[in-house]
């Protein structure tokens, strides 16, 4: 800037009266809002689709009275919830019983921080964004065994133990699958991920690999999450309600808070890892630079990730549930030696495909 | 004795269905065309199953298209109720003429009524018909004994086809009125 009078209509001469880092700042405090508020927002709304569609598919009507469609049922809900004593069993161990649902809900809201909602939109952006992701949410299965065993009740109790084992032995097939898409994209930032399939192919459609790994991810993911078909931690005609059995109250709630997120998560996951998070086609590419952008992309995102939420729900009041024994069969003796093999095709693929 | 028994040919399963994910997307296709599906939901409050004609819900108490009660307090429906739902106290019944009686107190208890209906099939003047009411709610056990104008309210007016008061009431206006022309 020269001592001359700059230009009072010069763009650069302009100052602005707040500090630098003030907008990234706002930015990521508006991230941290949004990701505290839409998980539970959304389950709020889930639990709501959850039992409409329940009832569209057994041609009933569903709960259709609170609010406009219903929408408040879940609201009405959770004031019932808060109303509800907070009952305690006798022989519960106080602090784990206490600590339980928080651990099965914060893994949850944690990993959800970690998804890219769009290109230049996502809360914490990691280069080893997937690795920590799956790592975080895998802590998920302490707050249902802790919660299980310090229930002191042989139900819950079983429930814990076979929410552990079940999501150890599917933790295996969902890292595997998704370690294709890494070997694919070269890469574990899920923005990069993304990247990489807005340049070449969703994952899904890189035949056999992407789509096998998609396969195998979206049945560990239901899995991973306990929802049917594999909801057998909480099997109601033989666990009673499973590990949370003996809670009450709100912390009953925060168990269902933590189980529809992880939902929203693994959703989220899907979109990004295998059905090219917040591309559509070249969509994305509308308004390019401008606010309106990450909006766009944001919403493309969420349309997939609410979808792929749809299908939890569609598959839950599809299918009955799996025996212990096909669980554990599905998960061993079929998913783990088929991802390996993804994980063989994917790396071929890497290198003759997409050139190293 | 011995027992017949049926070798079951269990027809072996195709690659489809070994593969068990082209079974579940044909079981999905069936729960997505329900979503479309008309639903058979019955929005209780506002609509309501059609009753037979020969429902029975709670016995009510009818009166004539002259507004006038039937009932005659016999006490026939109160010595026939099994449970012993219905107490009736008789009084007379001002204006003389030959109607003798009218019920000053009919109560049903419905804590007790067991809706056989044999109230109404008892009732020589047909004045306790069983309506198609089912809807019984109150607060208290007194609120559950229904008192002759709840009865009534329920039970409306259900017109008469012999006629019986009103050519006893021009029976006895004549008889007046010949009496007092005398």
């Amino acid at each position: 800037m020269t001592a001359a009078a700059p230009d009072r209509y010069d763009a650069t001469s302009w100052r602005s009266p707040w500090p630098e880092w003030l907008p990234d700042f706002a930015f990521q405090a508006l991230g941290i809002f949004l990701v505290l508020q839409i998980p539970p927002l959304l389950v709020t709304v889930l639990v709501w689709a959850e039992r409409r569609v329940s009832a569209w598919m057994q041609d009933r009507l569903g709960p259709n009275r609170v609010g406009p469609f219903g929408l408040l049922q879940s609201v009405a809900d959770l004031v019932k919830f808060i109303f509800k004593e907070d009952h305690v069993p006798g022989q519960a161990h106080g602090v784990l019983y206490t600590l339980a649902p928080a651990l099965a809900m914060v893994p949850g809201l944690v990993a959800f921080s970690m998804l890219p909602f769009a290109d230049r939109f996502m809360v914490s952006d990691l280069d080893s964004g997937l690795l920590l992701l799956l790592a975080i949410s895998s802590l998920a299965v302490y707050g249902i065994q802790i919660g299980g065993w310090a229930s002191n009740s042989k139900y819950a109790l079983f429930g814990g133990v076979r929410a552990s084992a079940q999501m150890i032995s599917y933790e295996l097939t969902l890292g595997l699958s998704a370690a294709a898409v890494v070997l694919l994209a070269g890469t574990l930032n899920l923005r990069e991920i993304v990247r990489w399939q807005q340049d070449h192919a969703w994952t899904v459609a890189v035949f056999p690999a992407g789509t096998l790994a998609f396969v195998v991810f979206l049945t560990s993911a239901f899995a991973e999450t306990n929802r049917l078909p594999f909801d057998l931690p909480e099997a109601e005609s033989e666990l009673a309600a499973g590990y949370h059995t003996e809670y009450a109250s709100m912390k009953f709630a925060l168990f269902f808070l933590g189980e529809y997120t992880a939902m929203v998560v693994m959703s989220g996951l899907m979109t990004t890892l295998f059905f090219g998070g917040w591309t559509l086609f070249g969509l994305e590419r509308c308004f390019e630079g401008t606010l309106w952008q990450t909006v766009l992309q944001s919403g493309i995102w969420w349309a997939k990730t609410l979808f792929f939420l749809f299908v939890y729900i569609w598959v839950r009041w599809t299918l009955p549930r799996f025996r212990y024994d096909q669980l554990m069969r599905l998960g061993w003796k079929v998913f783990l030696p088929l991802s390996l093999g993804i994980l063989l095709a994917a790396a071929g693929t890497r290198a003759w495909a997409f050139g190293g | 004795m011995t027992m017949g028994y049926r070798k079951v040919e269990r027809p072996a399963l195709g690659l489809a269905e070994r593969l068990v994910f082209p079974a579940i997307l044909k079981g999905m296709a069936i729960t997505a065309a329900h979503l479309f599906e008309k639903k058979v939901t019955l929005q209780y409050p506002e609509e309501k199953h059609p009753l037979p004609e020969y429902y029975r819900g709670v016995p009510s108490l009818v009166k004539d298209e002259a507004g006038r009660e039937k009932c005659v307090a016999c006490s026939l429906c109160e010595f026939i109720c099994p449970p012993r739902a219905i107490t009736i106290v008789p009084e007379e019944r001002p204006g003389g003429g030959r109607e003798e009686k009218q019920p000053a107190v009919f109560d049903i208890d419905m804590l007790r009524c067991i809706f056989c209906g044999y109230c109404e099939e008892v009732c020589p003047e047909d004045a306790i018909y069983m309506s198609k009411e089912y809807e019984i709610v109150g607060r208290n056990r007194e609120e559950m004994v229904f008192r002759k104008e709840r009865l009534y309210e329920i039970g409306g007016v259900r017109p008469n086809p012999i006629r019986k008061w009103t050519n006893a009431d021009d029976e006895a206006a004549a008889q007046h009125g010949h009496g007092q022309g005398g």
